[in-house]
């Protein structure tokens, strides 16, 4: 947890160095501070950590019935759910399915953020203001949004395009995913083009002037100079691409209207949704529980790892 | 890091610079590099506007030559007679959803960019034991998924028989980690300890200079903040979804998902569908150019460490 505070803020040790020009050993201002934090502090605990808590503990129960009619109480049943959610077959796809689209739609479209920002960032370019602001327009459009549209986009009869989806069917079973991925695709690829373009526009000048004279075209400083200089905006974009990833709800919800294909276990969410509809809230917190850890570990762990390739 | 400043004195020399240098620089460049270059640009920008585009002419069409016009230019303008027929929609239950809306994501977001702000204001600029504590668990908060929350918010919810209320979908958006994150960063960097000192040196008190000083140089990270929680709270879906039934509650996202699944039996929903789609979109849209001075250098604040 530690870790993805190191890079960013001064180590604890500064803080502790710079004491000394204070040089007084109790907390100043404490009342102060307290007003500060608590308010964020009480908002965060009572929404963020009592809710993991609570799933976790709602996550334990079973539901214990006396008779086929009984009464129904709530017992604690160690980590029956949990195995329960490792017996689950279509939960398991889910997770697979999200891994996939992930795995194509996340490159794909921090991809072509990158180059956009680089088009944007590059003489090459003009009416840069136009483009950066057309490219980044379907930002403004919310993600249910964003699928119906493209759901009408896509059907074989109401499409503009009917020449190309009376042929190939976007909304069947084998493609849906890679609709949905264009959807997201199409939301996001402009934002993370401003944050890396943001990024782009922070490296002084300077350093590309010497590569220049050195001979570098456009391309060579582009991979030698301005990428390796904004690669913590692209990590961070690609830590925000793979957490919303796992997170993928609104769009194939929205889509389960347009095509039948899109299943009530699609996406993990759509099974944590569908199952606390039934409902059994004990599954389908340790659903939750599972699907949190799982995007923490995963996120966590592509930090940590392209620290250490950046470190080499 | 010269960015992390909110005067930001690298930006407008690079600006002037790169105008100046443009031509001789231009020139240097290959004409085949810079025509592929704008041809992808071009395709580009079709691949991105054209979809609003059919909104906005499929919006503007009577139902009857929706399908028997040109799909992506305008027949008989009737855009006005069909948000008029929108509005009027069972009692004008679309505007309510867009107030709704309005209030859910500009109220979360003014308030949560508040407490955000002072809390990483406080973070950045006193000692104190358990900070760098609190700053790790709020950025693990960030990589924590919001939707994994909804459920256990909805339970506790209706311990309490919260649900289906608006504060049930109000309070957790008010929460933004990353808002904390970011203004802690800016904050170490843009707002000088001397500043500080001499406030107080002045005799005004701690909230009192971060409200009157230290606040106005935060400006561009409080903006990006604000920003960034109200379209995260416009686009909301899972916990409106999870949380209410009463439909005068409804965001407008959650309305039109409402109205698109019902479609098939009720065919006129579509017209509705498409005409609340484009409305939705503009407020964000008009947001973002009016605030677009402030978030952009926000943003690099953000993705420079």
């Amino acid at each position: 947890m530690s870790a993805p505070a190191v890079p960013m803020t001064d180590a604890p040790g500064s803080a502790a160095r710079k004491r000394p020009r204070a040089a007084r050993p109790r907390v100043q201002h404490r009342g102060a501070i307290l007003a500060f934090v608590l308010p964020f502090g009480t908002l965060f605990a009572l929404f963020y950590l009592v809710p993991i808590g609570y799933a976790i503990y709602q996550s334990l129960l079973v539901i214990e019935r006396e008779g086929t009619f009984g009464q129904a109480t709530e017992v604690f049943g160690g980590l029956t759910q949990y195995i329960l959610v490792f017996q689950n077959g279509p939960f398991w796809q889910s997770i697979g399915r999200v891994l996939a689209f992930g795995a194509v739609q996340v490159p794909i479209m921090l991809g072509l953020a990158l180059l956009f920002a680089l088009l944007l960032d590059s003489p090459l370019v003009r009416g840069k203001k136009f483009f950066r602001l057309a490219f980044f327009v379907p930002y403004a459009v919310p993600g249910v949004i964003a699928a119906i549209m493209w759901g009408y986009l896509y059907s074989p009869n109401l499409s503009p395009f009917s020449a190309v989806t009376e042929n190939i069917n976007f909304l069947s079973a084998d493609l849906v995913l890679w609709a949905i991925a264009n959807v997201v695709t199409w939301v996001f690829v402009g934002y993370n083009m401003l944050i890396i373009y943001s990024a782009l526009l922070a490296i002084p000048t300077e350093l590309y002037e010497a590569a220049r004279l050195d001979g570098a075209g456009q391309l060579r400083i582009a991979w030698s100079v301005k990428i390796p200089l904004i690669m913590p905006a692209i990590i961070l974009t690609a830590i925000f691409s793979i957490i919303g990833t796992l997170q993928l709800l609104a769009e194939p919800q929205v889509f389960r209207s347009f095509s039948s294909a899109v299943t009530s276990t699609f996406t993990p969410n759509l099974t944590v949704y569908s199952t606390s509809s039934i409902p059994n809230f004990n599954l389908a917190a340790a659903f939750s529980v599972v699907l949190a850890l799982a995007t923490f570990i995963l996120s966590f762990t592509f930090l940590k790892f392209t620290q250490r390739k950046e470190a080499k | 890091m010269s960015t992390l400043t909110p005067t930001t004195p690298a930006k407008p020399t690079r600006g002037i610079r790169s105008t100046e240098a443009k031509a001789p620089r231009a020139q240097r460049e290959s004409p085949f590099a810079r025509v592929s270059a704008m041809i992808v640009m071009g395709v580009f920008t079709l691949y991105f506007l054209v979809p609003i585009w059919w909104l906005l002419v499929a919006a503007s069409k009577s139902r009857s030559q929706f399908n028997s016009t040109n799909p992506l230019w305008f027949a008989d303008f009737s855009l006005f007679e069909n948000i008029g027929n929108l509005m009027a929609y069972r009692d004008g239950v679309y505007l309510k959803w867009m107030l709704n809306s309005a209030l859910y994501a500009g109220g979360g977001a003014l308030v949560g960019t508040i407490i955000a702000g002072m809390c990483g204001y406080a973070l950045a600029k006193y000692n104190f034991p358990g900070r760098e504590l609190i700053f790790n668990v709020v950025l693990g908060g960030v990589l924590v998924p919001a939707t994994a929350l909804a459920l256990p918010l909805f339970l506790i919810f209706s311990q309490i028989s919260l649900t289906n209320t608006f504060w049930s979908v109000f309070l957790p958006s008010l929460v933004s980690p990353f808002g904390v994150y970011l203004a802690r960063i800016y904050a170490s960097a843009s707002v000088p300890d001397e500043l500080i000192e001499a406030a107080r040196l002045d005799g005004a008190g701690e909230l009192r200079t971060f409200f009157t000083v230290s606040v106005r140089m935060m400006v561009p990270a409080l903006v990006t903040v604000f920003l960034f929680q109200f379209v995260a709270i416009w686009n909301n879906f899972f916990l409106p979804l999870i949380m209410l039934r009463d439909e005068t509650l409804f965001p407008v996202t959650l309305g039109l998902y409402a109205w698109n699944s019902q479609v098939n039996q009720i065919p006129v929903l579509r017209d509705y569908v498409l005409i609340g789609a484009l409305l939705s979109i503009i407020p964000l849209i008009i947001i973002f150019l009016l605030l677009q001075r402030f978030w952009r250098n926000g943003l690099s604040a953000g993705s420079v460490k």
